[in-house]
């Protein structure tokens, strides 16, 4: 699975978890940029994702993510080695 | 007004909870509530969740939360903060981690004492600070097991173990509790228990951000303290509705009768009755009231609750409403007939149709999904959490009382001086007599299905009984046994068959669950009566060798039976006993 479609599948996560129905993704969007992305909609948003790929962030693995963009490359990494 | 929490999916709840808390905070008349919340790990998580089950408990709450592991200087030092809030009420919510000093594992008892009690002291200092600057409730949790006991099983057990010093501290706790009304302890120990450490901490979350717990189990904890809440402001629920077929016996009492009932012990569906039937009995007896809500005629609704092997009675229900009303009616009568709110009742019923309509017209009544499978029912029911008390009433002490007077007796009975002794200290009374049309099923199962205690082992089908239960050519006993462990049911059967000069014993057993009780004793003083009211001058039974009944082979024998032949053999014995001289041989059951 690519960046592309990982992000697209994220969107309807972070709609819902964000509570915030029309909220567009791109591969720049980041906490500073998104509107209520706090640190406890950030724990919000992990569980979420873990949740809808059935994976694990491993420790450490999230930080220093600059934004969805290298959200998603993480999650087709680790997707592919799944 | 939005649908009940409990009954979707958790991930759902985690996944949308922002928009969930945005519906139910628009709902009018909530109650307003403020909470601190002094944590010993990152809250915000918990809190997010707690807030989102108030507001479905119909509450507006409002919540302080202490900086991450200030929970002790927000207690005392900072305690002017916490006040300036106003709370109603204050929730400690620490956990294992926050323990600040375990004992070291070559520590001596009295070492041990001393750490508990340094340690209990730093608890009681927030208390005292909380209640004489604050004022209010306070909800602390005690602990869990510590996740990794480096003394293994010793762990539980040395001085200087970590789980020793959690039961230690978690008791210091709790006999605190007991004595202050304004400290309410929250069972974390028992909650993560029930979970299971896997999964309850989170060390990835634990390390990432300092949230010791993974999602589901923060909305356990979460759930568990707004039932507490709801207990300390008045809104548990107060009573429970039944419906009966398939929800406190197994059938339908209108189509199969009494006597085909799954109630007692007899199968494992039937068992399982009896135990969700006592467990309700339970839940009568610390205050819970209990009522009847089913399609039936009222009269043959009742009559399921003579049935022998029926737990509860007529008497334990403060409504009874059986009649083809439909349900949300009736329970609307009930509530009314109760003088309770429909937000204090909980409904139970095995038909997923009427819990839909109930929850469908009487939204504010709580409907568990409790499926069909009566082994679940206590266990969903529970998971509701409706029942909580914050503290025991003077009614439920005064019940209280009645059972300590119970323990207290049993207590001294545990030194016996022989084994009739302890025979009599088990108080055991008998029921036993001829064939009765509500044991005929009963008595048929348990005649093909006993393989060890059993002489002939005889097999009959369910007409032959019937057929011999009316027959004036025999001699039919069943017995029943309770004692102070219980009710075991009906546990033997003997059928005799009649002719001029004897009962022939064509069929005796005993249920292995109640051996060397003497239940044989009295079986036999009843047969012997019985061959005596009918003339027979004596009993003739057959031991038949199997594979299985090697139990019985001196049965006849030590009941004080002599050989009917010369050379009995051995694989197949008869065994006779004149009735005239027999004096009565059970000393210890009392037998109706």
């Amino acid at each position: 699975m690519d960046s592309a479609s990982i992000i697209s599948e994220l969107t309807p996560i972070f709609q819902d978890v964000l509570d915030l129905p029309d909220l567009v993704l791109v591969l720049a969007s980041s906490s500073s940029t998104v509107e209520g992305w706090d640190s406890l909609a950030h724990v919000n948003l992990v569980v979420a994702i873990e949740k809808h790929y059935k994976l694990k962030f491993s420790l450490g693995e999230l930080e220093g993510l600059k934004n969805v963009g290298e959200m998603a490359d993480l999650i087709a990494r680790k997707l592919a080695k799944a | 007004m939005p649908t009940d929490l409990r009954s979707l999916p958790l991930d759902q709840i985690l996944r949308s909870r922002k928009r969930l808390r945005r519906e139910r905070s628009a709902a009018p008349s909530l109650r307003p509530l403020r909470v601190a919340v002094l944590g010993g790990s990152t809250t915000a998580e918990v809190v997010d969740l707690l807030e989102l089950v108030l507001l479905s408990d119909g509450f507006a709450p409002a919540f302080y939360q202490s900086e991450y592991n200030k929970f002790y200087e927000d207690a005392t030092l900072d305690v002017a903060r916490v006040a300036a809030f106003k709370p109603d009420l204050v929730w400690v919510h620490t956990q294992v981690l926050n323990v600040s000093r375990f004992p070291s594992p070559g520590f001596s008892e009295a070492e041990l004492e001393a750490r508990v009690a340094e340690e209990l002291g730093r608890f009681q200092r927030m208390w005292e600070s909380i209640q004489a600057h604050v004022g209010c409730q306070i909800i602390q949790n005690n602990f869990e097991h510590p996740p990794f006991p480096v003394l293994g099983n010793l762990d539980s057990t040395a001085a200087g173990g970590t789980t020793r010093f959690v039961y230690e501290l978690n008791r210091a706790f709790a006999r605190h509790a007991s004595a202050d009304h304004r400290l309410i302890i929250h069972d974390l120990n028992a909650l993560s228990a029930r979970a299971g450490h896997a999964r309850w901490f989170d060390w990835e979350r634990w390390f990432s951000y300092k949230i010791l717990t993974t999602p589901e189990a923060s909305w356990e904890i979460a759930a568990s303290v707004a039932s507490l809440v709801a207990a300390i402001r008045g809104r548990a629920k107060k009573c429970l509705i039944l419906d009966l077929d398939n929800t406190l016996w197994g059938g339908v009492i209108g189509d199969a009768g009494i006597d085909k009932l799954q109630i007692g012990q007899e199968t494992p569906v039937a068992e399982a009755y009896s135990a969700f039937q006592r467990w309700c009995v339970s839940l009568r007896e610390r205050g819970v009231v209990l009522a009847v809500c089913s399609k039936n005629e009222d009269a043959i609704a009742r009559s399921g609750f003579a049935h022998p092997d029926s737990i509860l009675k007529v008497e334990h229900f403060s409504a009874f409403k059986a009649n083809w009303e439909p349900k949300p009616d009736n329970i609307r009568a009930i509530a009314e007939e109760l003088n309770l709110g429909l937000d204090s009742l909980v409904f139970v019923d095995d038909n997923p149709a009427e819990r839909a309509i109930v929850r469908a017209q009487l939204p504010m009544v709580a409907v568990p999904e409790v499926g069909h499978e009566v082994a679940h029912f206590a266990t969903i029911i529970s998971a509701g959490r409706w029942f909580e008390s914050a503290a025991m009433s003077p009614e439920d002490l005064a019940r209280a009382d009645a059972y300590r007077a119970n323990v207290a007796r049993v207590a001294g009975q545990s030194k016996f001086a022989d084994y009739g002794e302890y025979l009599d200290s088990l108080q055991m009374t008998a029921e036993i007599g001829a064939f009765k049309p509500v044991y005929l099923e009963r008595i048929t199962q348990l005649i093909n299905k006993t393989n060890q205690f059993t002489l002939t082992t005889r097999r009959y089908t369910h007409a032959e009984i019937e057929q011999i239960a009316v027959d004036r050519r025999y001699v039919t006993l069943y017995g029943r046994l309770a004692d102070t462990f219980g009710d075991h049911g009906l546990i033997s059967v003997i059928i005799g068959r009649l002719d001029g000069a004897a009962v022939h014993v064509d069929l005796w057993l005993m249920s292995c669950r109640v051996l060397k009780r003497d239940m044989e004793l009295a079986m036999l003083d009843a047969l012997v009566a019985a061959a005596r009211a009918a003339g027979a001058p004596e009993l003739r039974g057959t031991y038949s060798r199997t594979p299985k009944n090697a139990l019985v082979a001196e049965h006849y024998p030590m009941l004080g039976f002599s050989p009917a032949l010369p050379e009995n053999d051995p694989d197949r014995s008869t065994w006779t006993l004149g009735v005239a001289s027999y004096a009565p041989r059970n000393r210890h059951i009392k037998v109706n």
